[in-house]
C-alpha cells in the first residue's frame, strides 16, 4: 500500500485527474461524468423529428377517420362518430378490401415459390464470386427504380410488346387467348387484366422475399443436414423434415414485405390492370378529387389492421430473428 | 456413403434459380433497347431500327432538367438530415441499455414496415390542417422521414461491430470525448454511413408514393415519369429518362456494395 502511494506520489500525477480546459474539453468533461445527459441529447433530434413529423400527421390521420363528411354540403364534420367506418363496410367498400387482400396473399405465394430456388441456391451452393454476384443480382433489382420497373412491364405487356410477340412466334397465341377469357383473371388484353397486375407485383416485390429467406437458409446449420442423410434420409425428406421448417421463419419475414407493400400499393394497379380499384387506390381518390379524408383515413386503418394481425402472427413464429 | 457433402446442386435447382434471375433482370434491360428505338407511337417490339437522337431530344427538354433538379436538391438534403438522425439514434440505441431502447427502434422502423400511403396521406392531412403551403421542404419532410431507417440499419449494423474495447482505449489514453469522435469512431464507421447515406439517396431519388402526396404542382423525376406512365405524351424520352434512372440508381448501389462488403474486417472486431 504504502509503496505504491509512494509511487503515485514521486511520478505527482494525482489519482483524479483536473477537469479539462476549454468549452469542448468541459463538455467532454460533462458526459462522461453524465451518461444519461448524453443519450439523451442524442436521442432528442431523431425522436423529436420522427415524434412530430411521422407519428404526430399519423395520429392526425387516425382521429379524422371518427369525422365524417356531410352529404349536402361535403365539408368534414368535425364531431365524433362511427359512421365513416360503417361506410367502409358498404359491400363495394368491403369488395376492394377482399380484393386487395386476396392480390396481396397470392402474390405473397408466388414470391415464395419463385424466391425459394434463388435464396436456396445461393445460401447452400454458391461459393466466392458466384455469390457476389447472386446478392448483387438481388440486389440490384430490389434498389432501382419502383417506376422503371413498372414501366418495363408496361412496353412487356403492351398489345405489341415483347410477350405477344414472343406467343406468336411460338404460335402458342390461342394459349394465351385462352387464358384472357377465363372469368376472374382474364381480361382484354394482359395489361388490363388482373393478370398484369399480379405478374407486375409479383416482379416488383420479390426481391424482399429473397433476402431474409437467403438469410434464414444460411442459419440451417450444416451439421443438422448431415446428420438427416446420415440417419437415412432422402434428400427430398431431408428438406420436407429439417430444412424447410428451419427456414421458415425467413420465409415469414420476407412475406410481410411482400404482403404489406402489395397492401399500399396504388400506382401498379393504376397502370397495369382492370379499373376496379385496391385499397391505395380508393384512399387516393377519396383524399383527392372527393375530398372525403374520413373515408381514406378509415381505409388506411385497413392495412394498418391487417398487417398488426400479420406481425403478430409473424412474431409468434419467430419470424422477427430472420430480419 | 450418403455422408458426403454434395458440392454441386440439382440441375432442377440451378435452373430454376437460373430462371428467376432472369426474370429478375430481363425487364430493365428491356428499357436500355427501347431507349434508342426509332419507332416513336407505340411499344413495338421489336424496334423497327435504332436511333441515338432521342438522347438528344431528351438532352434539350427543359422539364426533364428542372425535374431532375429538384430531385437531387430533395435527394441531397433528405439524406444528410437522415445522416445526422440515423446515426444520433444509432449511436444511442447500440451504446447504452435504456428504459424504452426497443420503442425507439421500432419507431424507426415504422415509417418503412408501414405502407408507404399511409406516411404520405398522413403528411398530407397533417399539412392542411398545420396550413403549410407545399414547397421543396415538404418534400424533404417526408423523404427524411422514411431515410433515417437505412443510414440507422446501416449505422447499427457497424456500431455491433466494433468493438467498445477501442473507445475506452482512446479514452484511457487521455482523448475526449470529441477526440475519440473524430479519431476512433468515425473512420469505424465512415464507411457504413457513407454506404447508408448511398443508399438513402437512391431511396430519395426513386420514391414516388409519399411524394405524390407532399409535392402540391412541383415535379420530380419520379413525379415525372408517373404523368408518362398514366398519359403517355413523350414515349421516346420516357425511354431515355427510364434509362438514365437506372444508371443513375445503379452507381450508389454499387458503390454502397463495395464500401459494406469488407465490412466484416473492423479494426478491434476480434476482441
Amino acid at each position: 500500500m504504502s509503496a505504491a502511494s509512494a509511487v503515485v506520489a514521486q511520478t505527482a500525477s494525482p489519482i483524479i485527474l483536473e477537469g479539462r480546459s476549454g468549452m469542448f474539453g468541459r463538455l467532454s468533461d460533462l458526459f462522461w461524468r453524465n451518461p444519461r445527459l448524453l443519450l439523451f441529447l442524442m436521442l432528442t433530434p431523431p425522436l423529436l423529428w420522427l415524434g412530430i413529423v411521422y407519428v404526430g400527421s399519423l395520429f392526425a390521420l387516425l382521429l379524422q377517420s371518427f369525422f365524417s363528411i356531410d352529404e349536402f354540403s361535403g365539408l368534414i364534420r368535425y364531431e365524433f362518430t362511427l359512421k365513416t367506418y360503417g361506410e367502409l363496410l358498404q359491400p363495394a367498400n368491403l369488395d376492394i378490401i377482399v380484393r386487395t387482400v386476396s392480390m396481396a396473399a397470392s402474390v405473397t405465394l408466388a414470391s415464395a415459390i419463385i424466391a425459394f430456388p434463388i435464396a436456396y441456391f445461393a445460401a447452400r451452393y454458391a461459393r466466392g464470386a458466384w455469390k457476389a454476384l447472386f446478392y448483387l443480382g438481388v440486389m440490384l433489382p430490389l434498389w432501382s427504380s419502383y417506376l422503371v420497373k413498372v414501366y418495363a412491364w408496361k412496353l412487356i405487356l403492351a398489345k405489341e410488346g415483347i410477350l405477344n410477340w414472343l406467343f406468336a412466334k411460338l404460335h402458342l397465341t390461342w394459349l394465351l387467348e385462352a387464358w384472357l377469357s377465363l372469368p376472374i383473371v382474364g381480361g382484354n388484353s394482359l395489361s388490363i387484366s388482373y393478370t398484369g397486375t399480379f405478374i407486375v407485383f409479383v416482379y416488383v416485390w420479390m426481391p424482399f422475399m429473397i433476402l431474409p429467406l437467403q438469410a434464414a437458409l444460411e442459419r440451417v446449420p450444416v451439421n443438422l443436414v448431415e446428420a438427416s442423410t446420415d440417419l437415412g434420409a432422402t434428400p427430398r425428406q431431408t428438406f420436407r423434415k429439417v430444412i424447410f421448417p428451419l427456414a421458415l421463419p425467413g420465409l415469414i419475414a420476407g412475406s410481410i414485405f411482400t404482403f404489406s407493400l402489395t397492401l399500399g400499393d396504388y400506382i401498379i394497379p393504376q397502370i397495369i390492370g382492370t379499373s376496379r380499384l385496391f385499397i391505395g387506390q380508393a384512399v387516393y381518390a377519396h383524399q383527392g378529387t372527393a375530398g372525403n379524408i374520413p373515408l381514406a383515413a378509415a381505409f388506411t386503418v385497413v392495412p394498418m389492421v391487417v398487417m398488426g394481425l400479420y406481425l403478430w402472427m409473424a412474431k409468434r413464429m419467430g419470424a422477427f430473428d430472420a430480419l | 456413403m450418403r455422408s458426403d457433402r454434395q458440392t454441386s446442386a440439382p440441375l432442377g435447382l440451378k435452373l430454376a434459380a437460373a430462371g428467376g434471375l432472369l426474370f429478375l433482370h430481363l425487364p430493365i434491360l428491356l428499357i436500355f433497347v427501347y431507349a434508342f428505338t426509332t419507332e416513336d407511337k407505340s411499344y413495338q417490339w421489336p424496334p423497327p431500327g435504332f436511333t441515338l437522337k432521342w438522347l438528344g431530344v431528351t438532352w434539350s427538354r427543359p422539364d426533364v432538367w428542372q425535374a431532375l433538379g429538384l430531385s437531387v436538391r430533395v435527394a441531397t438534403i433528405s439524406t444528410a438530415v437522415a445522416l445526422v438522425l440515423g446515426t444520433l439514434c444509432a449511436a444511442a440505441v447500440s451504446r447504452s441499455r435504456f428504459f424504452g431502447r426497443e420503442a425507439v427502434s421500432l419507431l424507426v422502423i415504422l415509417p418503412i414496415a408501414l405502407p408507404g400511403i399511409i406516411t404520405g396521406i398522413s403528411l398530407r392531412s397533417a399539412f392542411s390542417i398545420a396550413e403549410i403551403p407545399f414547397s421543396t421542404w415538404t418534400i424533404v419532410l417526408g423523404h427524411a422521414t422514411f431515410c433515417v431507417v437505412i443510414v440507422y440499419n446501416n449505422a447499427v449494423a457497424r456500431f455491433r461491430r466494433t468493438s467498445g474495447s477501442l473507445i475506452e482505449a482512446s479514452m484511457d489514453l487521455g482523448a475526449d470525448g470529441f477526440q475519440t469522435f473524430r479519431y476512433v469512431i468515425l473512420p469505424n464507421i465512415g464507411t457504413a454511413l457513407l454506404a447508408g447515406g448511398m443508399l438513402a439517396f437512391a431511396l430519395s431519388f426513386d420514391e414516388v408514393i409519399v411524394t405524390t402526396f407532399t409535392a402540391g404542382q412541383q415535379q420530380t423525376l419520379p413525379i415525372w415519369m408517373l404523368e408518362e406512365l398514366v398519359r403517355p405524351r413523350q414515349r421516346p424520352v420516357t425511354n431515355v429518362v427510364a434509362m438514365v434512372v437506372v444508371l443513375v440508381t445503379l452507381l450508389p448501389i454499387l458503390a454502397a456494395f463495395y464500401l459494406t462488403r469488407d465490412g466484416d474486417q473492423v479494426a478491434g472486431a476480434g476482441k
